[in-house]
């Protein structure tokens, strides 16, 4: 078997079989269910005590067809009591409290103060609730008072959406959705990005520092070439990536739809307002947009880019923790320095994939989109937005040239890094080794 | 045959000249000294003789032949700085090494199998490298070296760490591989060591070769015709006074003769004087006493 392949195989697999891969592999994807469980509990979590307020209306605003709305655990009896009375009534536990609506001093007040009383504090969002039941009650009260009619006052509501539409007749047509959806999958495949460069950038940074400190690494080069040795390495910590991004890409959404199926949470907050309130139809409507339009996505294009900014980003950056773990000596504090060159362009890039899919074709997402450092991270999350064929070539160009330049400029900092022993480097030496002769 | 020929190696680092036109070549089947201070450059010439470092210039062959790539896997190293995957298995580790090497997964099993066997260590084939101590890693070391048979066997300072019994035991591994036709480099800068194992030697001292030969040749060259008499009773002082005596003790003199005197001429004059003679030999200087005359001067 090739060299090469040798060194893969058992970077690969020491790591897979580690009982610490396997228990993070699993159990992250079980600790996003209980997140989300617990998560699901805490907006789903409602005091199992039935709470009953007394309402004293004073201006006469309640009538038979305008009734304070009962909630799951929330009840509204209106009292023919004076406020007095009514205290007596709670400190006897017949009620949590008064709502006391005074009447309206003028129909044209915008603005208007209801009261109550209670030993306990309302919740915030109970508060809220009554607030938005009352000022629906004033308002149907103000219609009856002025006379309008109802129908043609709601009427004069009426809900935009904006349907974007291509210029040409055949152009593709894009739905109200595209845009937040591009935007979504743009955002998830940026942050897959960030992640996987971090951590098995910093994992290979840590495995070449233990070669050097064990001082297996002559040992090593004895029988293989350094580049070799470090490819392998990359290569193997790569896999080891795929195959624990390929069992989560599995296990969440699984794991997810396990979760919502046994509990079922409604784990949307508590509607505040009213008005923002969409219908069911609506919502249901909304869905097979949304479907239509993930579909829709040219998925036979962006996949296989993505797997290839996700193998360009790797190799350019990975290289660069293996340049400098062999730079660094058995002092890890003293190294992290080192390490502060590469994870600044990664940090950035984040910053700059925010602003890309909420902007995709502004002149700073086009020139991330090529620039180097920052184009395997940039790039991905501008994919769905359908950017020019050129720019796609030109990055993939890019990239490509970039990361291969970096695994063989890498190479050779690393062949004189790891025989160095007790050495505290500079960056102007790193630069001295790029170019020494072997 | 010569196993390994070096012409005028040099390596230039940065600020100073690791390796300074070294030549010198290494007799097939011998136990070759490469011997130095610390810091004379010998790591640096090994380093180049396993294609780890490259030469700034000069040739090195190997049996004959300009060293490259291929050579390696018939080259076994020990470097001075040595270690092992700590979590990997003993027997896996040995496979994944001896593989490095060129060898196929069942070649690599029987080879360990053999050694693990020589070393009575087989139980050790599932353990992991760091449930082991420092001398028994010592030996997981040393098969790993020599698990696919090379032809040219290059260790650095061997013995480093390793207790009496671990360092006979594999003193006595690297005298059978000499036998068998294994060709031995050993570095080091520990002389006793050297004077008990090695025919051939080259010191490098800054850099530079000093001295290059046979062991013995060279203590030929650099003795100082001292003789040694043990004896029973007395000198007559008439016989001392015409000698150069440079160490006296009650029953042993040392003697230097002056360049071109006949020992036996001295032993006959003590044995007219009716001297009761233990013993008469030449005393030939250490490899040690070399070893500092060549680094000092």
């Amino acid at each position: 078997m090739n060299k090469l392949l040798l060194i893969i195989r058992r970077e690969y697999l020491t790591r897979v079989t580690r009982r610490s891969f396997i228990l993070a592999t699993l159990l992250t994807p079980l600790a996003f269910a209980v997140f989300f469980i617990v998560v699901g509990f805490i907006f789903s979590y409602e005091s199992d005590d039935e709470m009953v307020v007394a309402v004293i209306d004073e201006g006469g605003i309640l009538a038979e067809k305008r009734q304070m709305k009962d909630e799951k655990r929330l009840f509204f009896k209106q009292v023919p009591y004076s406020l007095d009375s009514a205290r007596v009534a709670v400190k006897r536990k017949e009620f949590v409290g008064i709502l006391q609506i005074p009447p309206l001093q003028d129909v044209m007040d915008r603005n208007q103060t209801i009261y109550y009383y209670a030993e306990e504090q309302l919740p915030l969002d109970i508060q809220f609730q009554i607030q938005e039941k009352v000022s629906r009650l004033i308002r149907d009260y103000k219609i009856e008072q002025l006379a309008f009619d109802k129908e043609r006052l709601e009427a004069l509501e009426t809900r935009v959406v904006l349907e974007p539409e291509p210029l040409e007749e055949d152009g593709e047509d894009a739905s109200q959705l595209t845009g937040a959806i591009s935007a979504a999958i743009g955002g998830i495949m940026g942050f897959t990005m960030y992640l996987t460069i971090f951590i098995y950038g910093m994992m290979i940074m840590r495995s070449v520092m233990e070669e050097k400190t064990n001082r297996i690494v002559e040992v090593m080069i004895s029988s293989v070439k350094p580049f070799q040795l470090m490819l392998g390495k990359i290569i193997g910590v790569g896999g080891v990536g795929l195959t624990q991004v390929a069992v989560w890409a599995i296990l969440i959404p699984l794991i997810s739809f396990l979760v919502n199926l046994f509990f079922g949470f409604n784990s949307s907050i508590p509607e505040l307002d009213a008005d923002a309130r969409i219908d069911p139809e609506d919502m249901e409507m909304l869905m097979a947009l949304a479907y239509t339009e993930i579909a829709n996505i040219n998925w036979w294009v962006i996949l296989p880019l993505f797997i290839f900014y996700f193998l360009g980003g790797y190799f350019l950056y990975s290289s660069l923790f293996a340049a400098v773990g062999s730079a660094m000596g058995d002092d890890l504090g003293e190294g992290q320095s080192l390490t502060i060159p590469i994870t600044i362009p990664v940090i950035l890039a984040v910053y700059i994939m925010m602003k890309a899919i909420q902007a995709p074709n502004s002149s700073l997402a086009v020139f991330s989109s090529i620039f180097p450092l920052f184009a395997p991270i940039v790039m991905p999350a501008r994919l769905a937005f359908n950017p020019p064929l050129w720019e796609i070539l030109l990055s993939v160009l890019v990239v490509g040239l970039t990361s291969v330049f970096f695994v063989w400029l890498s190479g050779r900092i690393y062949r004189v890094g790891i025989l160095m022993y007790g050495k505290k480097v500079t960056f102007k030496e790193l630069f001295k080794w790029m170019l020494s002769r072997g | 045959m010569i196993v390994l020929n070096l012409e005028e190696v040099v390596k230039a680092y940065e600020k100073h000249l690791a390796v300074d036109s070294v030549s010198f070549e290494v007799p097939e089947g011998s136990i070759f000294g490469l011997l130095g201070p610390n810091g004379a450059g010998k790591t640096t010439l090994i380093r180049i003789i396993t294609t780890i470092i490259r030469a700034d210039s000069g040739r090195i062959f190997f049996k004959g032949d300009l060293l490259n790539h291929k050579h390696p896997s018939r080259i076994g190293y020990m470097p001075e700085e040595r270690g092992l995957y700590k979590k990997m298995k003993v027997g896996d580790h040995l496979i994944y090494l001896a593989r490095l090497k060129g060898l196929s997964k069942s070649q690599a099993k029987e080879s360990i199998d053999y050694w693990l066997e020589k070393f009575e260590i087989t139980d050790w084939w599932s353990k992991k490298v760091n449930e082991l101590s420092k001398g028994m890693q010592q030996k997981i070391q040393f098969i790993s070296t020599v698990v696919h048979e090379p032809e040219l066997l290059i260790l650095d300072e061997p013995f480093s760490g390793l207790d009496p019994i671990n360092t006979n035991l594999i003193k006595s591994e690297i005298r059978k591989l000499q036998e068998k036709g294994t060709s031995i480099i050993f570095s080091t800068h520990r002389m006793e060591q050297v004077e008990e194992i090695c025919e051939h030697i080259v010191l490098i001292n800054k850099g530079q070769n000093v001295l290059e030969g046979r062991v013995s040749d060279i203590k030929n060259t650099y003795k100082q015709n001292i003789f040694q008499l043990e004896f029973d009773g007395r000198i007559p002082e008439s016989v001392e006074t015409d000698l150069s005596i440079i160490e006296k003790a009650p029953n042993r003199i040392r003697i230097q003769l002056e360049e071109g005197q006949d020992s036996n001429v001295l032993l006959n004059q003590f044995l007219n004087e009716g001297v009761k003679i233990l013993s008469f030999n030449e005393i030939f200087p250490s490899l040690n006493e070399i070893f500092i005359r060549q680094v000092e001067s």
